[in-house]
């Protein structure tokens, strides 16, 4: 078959070059410098001297051990909550309200969920005040180091309640794949409990599917800074937020030891993923064995209550924390333990308004443009995949989640010392790119799925009338796939909202966002200025969600064959 | 209507037509359809019959493997990409265009050279009036019936003056007394039109009612 759509075979290598150069160079501009090389700055000779001055810094290892530790109770947790909710509510009412009450968490920045549970756990927080005196007695904050814990408790808590609604949302795409209803049925009627059925039978197809999500989570909260500089410890810190620490130091000699922890990040993140997979062989052996003896765990009532609890935990801290936040935002004078301020105003938003309008240009411009490119992109790569039968397989899927695989640390220090080189660091369009990164993957998974379903007769009916590829895309297939095309801009635009690190390092201080400039609030902790930017930065994902929800509507009131 | 298979070039010629899976072959057909004739293959599903039907229409998938030439009115199909070939389809599901209103799912049909708005839509809406919907038009189309459905799909395909109609089990899915119905307008329309029909199916009732050749394929 010839013709289709000409710019289409442009745009598969196109986008193995967006994703896959930035990580090459970037990765190449890390390594060079820890090994000495950055004439610059006066390396010139390869050397592994940079990593003896590492190994030597003390605490290194307890920072990255942390990092490893965090990625995998993280991923470990938030996984375990999900499989056991879906395993013991699949089907049920309340399966499709939590279904409907966990979406929206997707879209909150994990900065924004971060400080919204600070906001809530701090001794002199939301939850303290509510039980304060009358059950504590207590009248001043207790002095507790709960917040910034050095055991990084809290921290794992605000990535868990962040990856819990991701890796939810991954699940529930993947099950229309398998035959589910069906397969709990015939568990159950052969005497298996609810556990144990998904466990056996649903839980091994259902895994290979979500397995690159996963990864992606062990991935980034081994090498999280925003969630790790609000919540994270300090004494010491964990590996990415030293990394931070040695990249902005005045003393430029402190880019080799970054570069050098930026290479040890990457092996923690690869220590930690090793380890994941362990962890799996583990857990498939225990399964063999429980389904091996017949084990039925009929009596799984405390794993289904404790898997609910810890959903409905997530979107409680979301929600609350954001609720605190903007509560904050327009308080005036609030004493502890009062629940309430005894006063609002608007003086917080009224101080930060000028100051927030450079950054809010910036975070739409960037996320507009990133977005729509990353679509382009999409549109025309599946556009290809269509014609030509190809490209659909577990190797294109691996390179599109490479991106969210590799520590973004670990690249991107690469990526700023390349930029500075070309000379294009605090530049638009580089920020633009290094956004790109990150924000075409996730497109691109939320718009395949809905693309394939698509029903291709209607592509052989238009051809059928004549109509090329081009006009069919537009005229038939585009406007069909309007809603799933907004959603993946509305995910497009909030992945782009909530980049901290890209923008802290390619945009060099010179471009910030809400979110650099929320995360920078942080060390400050002046709670009505933080409540502000950290609302806003949850507000834009909001709104360009509720847009996606509620155009299709409004375009097509008169279609009843396109309502959801 | 006479059958001839002198050399005359008019209507649908199948030379060699074969279509094989691999080593498997699914298809062998030589046919001549004629204008207003109705070639009818007929098999169980998976045995290759609407795999002819895509190699007919030029969306073959890649995994087959498809020889042999396919003309009309002397004119090869064979190499051209689909949109091109103007073999109009029609599948079990009517597959109105959801986001259209009932007319402009026939205006999208017509041919680019009739140019105009007026002249697109003046020849859309007497389409929907020559099938009894001329009050349809601005209807959202997933408010039709069934019945309507189908018959809005049958001007559309027809809208978009196709050298040859490609059924593919149109009539499976309507309920008996719809189907009668649909299947009388449908060939009736196509003996109109001069058009080679190419009908798939596993319904002995269609292929009665087609009246034409029958062609069997997959059977042991």
């Amino acid at each position: 078959m010839t013709g289709g759509v000409r710019l289409a075979r442009l745009a598969p290598p196109l986008t193995l070059l967006t994703l896959l150069g930035p990580l090459a160079f970037g990765l190449a501009g890390t390594a060079l410098p820890a090994f000495g090389y950055l004439p610059d700055l006066g390396g010139t000779q390869l050397t592994t001297a940079h990593f003896a001055e590492l190994a030597a810094v003390p605490g290194i290892w307890h920072s990255a051990q942390l990092a490893v530790l965090v990625g995998l109770v993280t991923t470990l947790v938030s996984l375990g909550a999900v499989a056991g909710f879906v395993a013991s509510d699949l089907g049920s009412a309340g399966f499709a309200r939590m279904r409907r009450m966990i979406s929206p968490l997707l879209s909150v920045p994990h900065a924004a969920a971060a400080f919204g549970l600070a906001f809530l756990i701090a001794p002199s927080g939301m939850i303290m005040r509510l039980v304060s005196p009358w059950l504590t007695g207590l009248d001043r904050p207790p002095d507790l180091l709960i917040v910034n814990d050095p055991m990084a408790l809290s921290m794992m808590a605000g990535l868990i309640v962040k990856e819990i609604p991701f890796l939810f949302l991954v699940t529930l795409a993947a099950l229309p794949q398998t035959r589910h209803a069906e397969t709990m049925r015939l568990g159950r009627s052969l005497g298996y409990g609810r556990i144990a059925s998904f466990t056996y039978l649903l839980w091994p197809p259902l895994y290979r599917q979500v397995r690159l999500a996963v990864f992606a989570v062990v991935a980034y909260a081994t090498s999280v800074v925003d969630v790790a500089l609000i919540l994270g410890p300090h004494l010491p810190p964990t590996l990415p937020v030293r990394l931070i620490d040695w990249m902005n130091d005045p003393d430029l000699e402190a880019r080799f030891l970054a570069s050098a922890g930026a290479i040890l990040q990457l092996g923690a993140t690869l220590v930690a993923l090793i380890a994941w997979v362990g962890l799996e062989k583990a857990g498939a052996v225990l399964v063999r064995h429980s389904r091996a003896a017949g084990l039925r765990f009929r009596r799984d009532g405390v794993i289904r209550n404790g898997a609910r609890a810890a959903m409905l935990a997530s979107s409680a801290i979301v929600f609350g924390g954001i609720a605190v936040l903007a509560l904050w935002s327009v308080s005036g004078l609030w004493q502890f333990p009062d629940a309430l301020p005894s006063s609002f105003t608007l003086k917080s938003w009224m101080q930060a308004l000028p100051r927030l309008e450079g950054p809010l240009a910036t975070t739409l411009a960037v996320a507009g443009l990133s977005t729509l490119i990353a679509l382009a992109l999409t549109i025309l790569c599946l556009e290809r995949e269509y014609e030509t039968g190809r490209g659909r397989g577990g190797g294109a899927l691996l390179l599109i989640y490479l991106p969210l695989i590799v520590p973004q640390i670990s690249f991107m220090f690469g990526l700023q010392v390349l930029s500075i080189w070309l000379g294009i660091d605090a530049s638009f369009p580089a920020l633009v790119l290094a956004h790109l990164v990150f924000v075409l993957p996730y497109v691109f998974l939320s718009l395949s799925d809905p693309w394939r379903a698509h029903d291709r007769r209607h592509d052989l009916i238009a051809a059928g009338l004549g109509m090329n590829r081009t006009r069919t895309l537009v005229r038939i297939r585009l406007p069909m796939l309007t809603r799933a095309i907004l959603t993946a801009l509305a995910v497009g635009f909030s992945v782009s909202v909530g980049q901290y690190l890209p923008t802290v390092l390619i945009g060099a201080g010179r471009l910030t966002t809400i979110t650099t400039e929320a995360v920078a609030l942080a060390a400050g902790g002046n709670r009505r200025v933080i409540g502000v930017y950290a609302f806003l930065q949850t507000l834009l994902p909001f709104f360009a969600f509720a847009i996606a929800t509620g155009l299709p509507g409004l375009v097509f009131r008169n279609r009843r064959g396109l309502r959801v | 209507m006479t059958l001839d298979f002198g050399s005359d070039t008019q209507g649908l010629r199948l030379d060699d037509v074969r279509i094989r899976l691999g080593e498997r072959l699914l298809v062998a057909l030589d046919a001549r359809v004629g204008r207003g004739e109705t070639l009818t293959v007929m098999g169980p599903s998976g045995s290759g019959k609407s795999t002819l039907l895509a190699f007919l229409g030029g969306f073959l998938d890649p995994a087959f493997t498809a020889s042999g030439r396919i003309t009309v009115d002397g004119v090869e199909l064979t190499a051209l990409p689909a949109e091109q070939r103007h073999a109009g389809i029609l599948f079990q599901d009517p597959l109105l265009f959801p986001h259209l209103s009932v007319v402009d799912n026939i205006a999208i049909a017509i041919p680019e050279d009739i140019r105009g708005r007026r002249q697109r839509r003046s020849l859309a809406q007497a389409a929907l009036a020559d099938a009894d919907l001329a009050e349809f038009g601005d209807r959202d189309p997933d408010t039709l019936s069934g019945g309507q459905k189908a018959r809005v799909a049958l001007q559309r395909v027809l809208a978009s003056r196709p050298r040859i109609l490609l059924l593919d089990e149109p009539f499976s899915k309507l309920d008996a007394h719809l189907r009668e119905q649909t299947r009388q307008l449908v060939f009736d329309r196509a003996r109109r039109a001069g058009l080679p029909v190419v009908l798939v199916t596993h319904d002995e009732d269609d292929a009665r009612a087609a009246g034409g050749q029958v062609h069997r394929v997959g059977l042991p």
